[in-house]
């Protein structure tokens, strides 16, 4: 019982980025434990992303050609007869949307001790895993005295294994009937189109939720009409309705790469920096030194929104 | 119709604060409804007007420090409260397997036809139970729901999952379900004047691991924190001090700088 089984991540036929980081997350786990990578493949084209899954450090992969896309009582249900079947130490799973609406079950249905959004990992007679808690301000340790155990992992924070491997590859039989199931997925939907991509910008000025009130964003206009910046947001400002879907920068928005992303009145939370951290220069301005949108700044004002920005706007008039 | 909705009383950590031991102390945290269960609370007591005879029952894993936020929730509209707690809590380190079992019988009592939870908890960001007890009472569940419509005779509810990159979901879940509830599915209204008046004569129940069939083994975890530090800074930002109006001119020049400024 040293083994690691990691669970892939896809969506309409192509495997996801959190994927190829669960590799080296999964390898480095099992390298730990002495024990194999097993990785499993659920839904749509398995032998498609069986190849792009046969990577460097992964030992089998094993198919499940059940379904088309994500079902949550299908991954959850082939997780854990995999799980019977090769009785690792360790299941890990994506702390993705998709990996929230079906680790939890694996963790419950087989009675495994769950440590969730872990950001680091490492076992030595026991598992020790890093997260963060309240918002970010903090990092913890936590220790877990049972074996095996359930992890889900936040994507981002393992390199992604790209070296490819020759991998065995093996069919794991897992009956499965959607119109069973409890949960039936009718579609998709694309939400967030509009006038404006904030993904093309080139200077985003970013407003959150240090603004307070709606009428409040008048004054990150001003200034964004006086530099020529795109204004985009965190989600707060959009669940208000203040700005529409489509200036939302995060895991559930935009994906956004400017040149320059000024972050007013946002605390920079792991769902926000996910979508903007690839900007080439960061600036943060907020009233509380500790906010983490400040551990990826590269220029910070710790101050108020409310004296900065229109000195700014003031600076371009 | 009965709706259970899960609500946490979350803590919030203060600009400046001070780790002792392994949690923030206490003098630094502030306490607050989880923003959630907040969109979870509207729309339970959004159904509730939709539909004849539904009633809205909350549950809270939380010490008497929590009715505060509680009376909030019934302020808005849920119908009574029931909060779970005693000393074996209190002393223990829970775990989503522990509140699974702590909310499950609480289940198992109220007979609720549907369960509304936060997608997670602000401070300890799990982001488990809501579907870990889907799982264990035998309902369905959806995840990450940003979109509710129900049938009318409330066999299914149509439900948005909101996915990654402004991608949805489309999803019937038959019910009984759990569904866990993202921000942005409603608007959550404020507790009126009347409301809070009304709140501080509805029932909050308590009970304790004995009330609910349990034992001290059922918050038994094998997950323990043992350390909490302050994270080391990726990047070391360069600061502008002064008045607001030196740091405006400093942002000012980089941007300059940075050729991102429209002449
Ligand atoms: C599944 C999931 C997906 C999500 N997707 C996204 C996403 O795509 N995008 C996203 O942004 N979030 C997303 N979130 C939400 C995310 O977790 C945070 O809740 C959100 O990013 C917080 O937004 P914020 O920083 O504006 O607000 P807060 O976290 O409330 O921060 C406000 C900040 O403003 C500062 N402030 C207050 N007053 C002032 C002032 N006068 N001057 C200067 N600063 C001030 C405060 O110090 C604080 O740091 C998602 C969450 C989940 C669970």
């Amino acid at each position: 019982m040293s083994d690691v089984l990691a669970v892939a991540d896809h969506r309409r036929g192509v495997v996801r980025d959190v994927s190829l980081e669960l590799v080296r997350a999964g390898r480095e786990l099992a390298d730990d434990l002495g024990g194999e990578l097993h990785l499993a493949v659920i839904a749509g084209d398995v032998d498609g992303f069986a190849d792009t899954l046969s990577l460097e450090g992964v030992d089998a992969i094993h198919t499940v050609d059940a379904g088309e896309e994500f079902n949550h009582d299908l991954y959850a249900g082939a997780t854990a007869a995999l799980f019977e079947e090769l009785a690792p130490a360790a299941v890990l799973m994506p702390n993705s949307v998709n990996g929230l609406d079906y680790a939890p079950a694996v963790a419950n249905s087989l009675d495994l001790p769950l440590v969730a959004d872990a950001v680091g990992l490492s076992y030595d007679g026991g598992l020790e895993a890093t997260r963060e808690m309240y918002g970010s301000k903090v990092e913890t340790t936590v220790e877990v005295s049972e074996e095996p155990f359930a992890v889900t992992v936040r994507s981002g924070e393992w390199p992604a294994v790209e070296e490819t491997a020759d991998v065995p590859i093996e069919a794991f039989e897992f009956d499965f009937d959607e119109s069973t199931s409890g949960a039936r997925v009718r579609g998709f939907e694309e939400v967030g189109a509009g006038d404006v991509d904030i993904a093309d910008a080139e200077f985003l000025v970013s407003i959150g939720r240090g603004i307070e009130e709606e009428e409040n964003i008048e004054l990150i206009e001003e200034l964004a009409e006086a530099t020529g910046a795109t204004l985009s947001s965190s989600r707060p400002i959009v669940d208000n309705g203040w700005l529409p879907k489509n200036r939302q920068v995060g895991q559930s928005g935009k994906q956004v790469t400017p040149d320059v992303y000024l972050a007013i009145g946002i605390s920079g939370a792991v769902q926000h920096v996910a979508g903007m951290k690839g900007a080439e220069t960061i600036i943060a301005i907020n009233t509380d030194p500790n906010a983490p949108i400040f551990d990826i700044a590269d220029y910070g004002i710790v101050g108020d929104l409310f004296d900065v920005v229109p000195a700014l706007t003031e600076q371009f008039s | 119709m009965k709706i259970l909705v899960t609500v946490k009383e979350v803590a919030e950590a203060a600009d400046d604060f001070e780790i002792e031991g392994t949690d923030i102390g206490e003098q630094f945290l502030e306490y607050d409804l989880n923003e959630w269960d907040d969109y979870a609370v509207e729309a339970a007591v959004q159904l509730s007007e939709e539909y004849d005879d539904v009633e809205v029952v909350s549950a809270t894993i939380g010490p008497e420090r929590a009715e505060e936020t509680i009376r909030m929730a019934l302020a808005k509209g849920v119908d009574r409260a029931i909060r779970v707690w005693d000393d074996d809590v209190a002393a223990a380190d829970l775990d989503v397997a522990a509140k699974t079992r702590l909310f499950a019988s609480v289940v198992e009592d109220e007979d609720p036809d549907l369960v509304l939870s936060g997608v997670q908890a602000a401070d300890d960001g799990f982001g488990a139970t809501g579907v870990s007890l889907a799982d264990d009472i035998g309902f369905d569940w959806a995840a990450v729901v940003n979109h509710l419509e129900t049938e009318d005779d409330l066999s299914t509810a149509h439900v948005h999952r909101e996915l990654e990159g402004g991608v949805e979901e489309l999803t019937d879940v038959d019910l009984p379900a759990v569904l866990t509830i993202q921000t942005g599915l409603n608007e959550p209204r404020y507790a009126s004047l009347r409301g809070i008046r009304q709140a501080q004569s509805k029932e909050i129940a308590q009970f304790g691991l004995a009330d609910l069939g349990l034992d001290a083994d059922a918050v038994r975890s094998p997950l323990s924190r043992t350390e909490m530090y302050e994270p080391e800074t990726e990047s070391d930002a360069t600061y502008f001090d002064g008045s607001a109006d030196d740091q405006a001119a400093e942002l000012a020049d980089v941007l300059r700088e940075k050729g991102v400024v429209a002449e």
